[in-house]
């Protein structure tokens, strides 16, 4: 719109013939026709549901479902006076910094090992891939089962190797049941981030390790000196993602514990989701999404730098 | 020689594990029920109850659930495609005010889940009175794979050198003949992985669902699975030959797409 006005204005001044009006309006609105569909469907499906997030945040709505009104913020005041929350967003925290430094960690070693000539290589890159398309619900129904009180592998290969002397109720504490959540995370967060370090390590040239081993570097040095800072962008990149996806994580939760018992392996995440469709507090929920919702917006702020998505889109 | 030894055995130790839980996923799926309360739990089934995967099918609207989630992954799949291909065509071959700022907003909603947004999801549904269908499900998968397909389209259509495509048209091509021979297939790489990724996406999206439908028709896989172990019943067997026939058709798929897939989702930022 801004482009039309300048010109039409520009168009009065100059005396040199232009095209018509009806020309100038149809360049100007080409691309609209080819962006329009996608413009529509971000709009109204993307971008609708975080103004109408941050509406509900603001208004009084009450158990049943009814909009009574707007009441300021309330349903912030009520959020910060939970007992649950501090524990809650601690727990969140975590949750996303255990499991990205862990997952970053042992993807370094798998992409190296996926990125180094061995008999089966090709085989055991698609064994990597399983987690990263399945289901991520179905896989943590399996880690549940795996988990099982009575019939688990978990306690029958423990009970075996006499590490414990009767069966574990893993999922019913909550410091073991998160821990074992953050790693079936880790285990689903896994594949992504190793093909990237492995995208990564494959861009590095053949003959900049030529020219350590003629200097008679260590293989130490050559991995710290060499390897590891040409991996940073694939690094930071993946770090970032994950960060975004860690604190998404809704399904591993939600089949293996449901945040309980009471919310004391709840993230921030099923915290909102339990706030709105099991306490029926709708406007308190909508506070929590807004508050993580802020959270996701700096990390992708992150991102983009992260892409230097200004060169990107040249 | 050592070196290649301890390699390859960390490889194979490596693939164990990660496939280990659907290996489990695949014995449990054959065991008879009774012996599934049995403490401790068996390695392998004592009997081979193949008929599991035949039984499934009885023991609830198995098919309806694959009907739901085929027809919500095939239309969003159509859908986002329908919008991203001339959109990133268009950002790719053309220099036009605005072109920044969508391709911004491109990447930004690339970064979004439907996770964090489901509360507002809900509320529009509701306003929209979409909640309980498909329609809701198919806008939803639709909109949210969009971003990366226009991304991982634009860098394929970016990547092909515009005289190409004029070559073919001064050849007599046409326009659209210079588009459908020239540029297309070269771009079939990128046209398959936006297709598999996002029907992939759709088919493994839970939250969403599990929030907008309700009656029992309309519940695609992922809320469909979990319902077969309860307060009430617990038929593991069933819950997992299902998830079975959920997860191996897509395991193949992904593996075609698995090498195009990294410069997209990197945003560009790894190659």
């Amino acid at each position: 719109m801004q482009d039309l006005k300048t010109r039409r204005r520009g168009a009065a001044t100059s005396q040199a013939p232009r095209p018509s009006l009806l020309r100038r309006t149809g360049r100007a609105l080409t691309p609209l026709a080819w962006l329009g569909p996608s413009l529509v469907l971000i709009c109204v499906v993307v971008l609708w549901p975080v103004i109408e997030m941050v509406r509900t945040s603001l208004q009084h709505i009450t158990s049943s479902g009814v909009t009574v009104g707007y009441n300021g913020t309330t349903n912030y005041t009520d959020l910060f006076d939970e007992d649950d929350l501090i524990p809650v967003v601690l727990r969140t925290l975590l949750w996303v910094g255990g499991i990205v430094v862990i997952t970053m960690t042992l993807s370094l070693a798998l992409g190296q090992l996926l990125n180094a000539r061995f008999p089966g290589r090709r085989v055991v890159r698609w064994a990597v891939i399983v987690p990263w398309a399945a289901s991520v619900l179905m896989t943590a129904l399996i880690w549940k089962w795996m988990l099982d009180n009575y019939s688990g592998l978990v306690n029958r290969v423990l009970l075996d190797l006499h590490i414990i002397d009767k069966p574990v109720n893993w999922l019913a504490h909550p410091g073991q049941a998160m821990l074992w959540m953050m790693w079936v995370a880790v285990f689903v967060s896994l594949p992504f981030t190793s093909f990237v370090i492995l995208a990564g390590l494959q861009t590095i040239p053949e003959d900049v390790y030529e020219a350590a081993r003629v200097d008679g570097a260590s293989a130490f040095r050559t991995y710290f000196g060499i390897t590891l800072p040409l991996l940073r962008p694939a690094i930071l990149i993946a770090s970032i993602i994950n960060v975004i996806n860690v604190f998404n994580s809704f399904p591993i939760i939600w089949a293996m514990t449901a945040g309980g018992p009471g919310s004391d392996t709840d993230t921030t995440t099923t915290f909102m989701y339990k706030l709105a469709f099991y306490d029926q507090h709708v406007g308190e929920s909508g506070a929590m999404a807004v508050v993580n919702f802020a959270l996701i917006l700096v990390m992708v702020l992150f991102y983009l730098r992260a892409a230097r998505w200004r060169e990107e889109v040249r | 020689m050592t070196r290649r030894v301890v390699l390859t055995g960390l490889g194979w130790l490596v693939a164990f594990v990660f496939l280990l839980p659907y290996l489990q996923m695949f014995i449990t799926a054959l065991k008879p029920e009774k012996e599934l309360t049995k403490s401790p739990g068996t390695y392998l089934p004592s009997h081979w109850t193949w008929s599991n995967f035949i039984d499934v099918w009885s023991a609830a609207p198995v098919w309806t659930y694959l009907r739901v989630s085929l027809t919500v992954a095939a239309a969003a799949t159509i859908v986002t495609l329908a919008c991203a291909m001339p959109a990133a065509y268009y950002t790719a071959r053309n220099r036009f005010r605005g072109r920044g700022a969508f391709l911004l907003l491109v990447l930004v909603t690339q970064m979004f889940a439907p996770t964090a947004l489901v509360i507002g999801i809900y509320r529009e549904m509701v306003a929209l009175n979409l909640t309980d269908t498909l329609l809701a499900l198919i806008l939803v998968n639709a909109a949210f794979n969009l971003p990366f397909c226009i991304w991982i389209l634009h860098g394929y259509f970016s990547s092909i050198p515009k005289e190409l495509e004029e070559a073919a048209f001064l050849d007599g091509a046409g326009r659209v003949g210079a588009l459908t021979r020239v540029t297309l297939p070269i771009s079939m790489p990128g046209v398959v992985t936006a297709i598999v990724y996002t029907f992939i996406a759709a088919w493994n999206e839970y939250i969403v669902a599990l929030t907008v439908t309700a009656s029992p028709d309309r519940r695609p896989l992922t809320v469909g699975v979990p319902s077969f172990v309860t307060q009430y019943q617990a038929h593991w067997q069933f819950l997992f030959a299902t998830s079975l026939i959920a997860i191996v058709p897509v395991v193949i798929l992904f593996i075609f797409i698995e090498r195009y897939l990294i410069g997209g989702l990197t945003a560009g930022s790894v190659k």
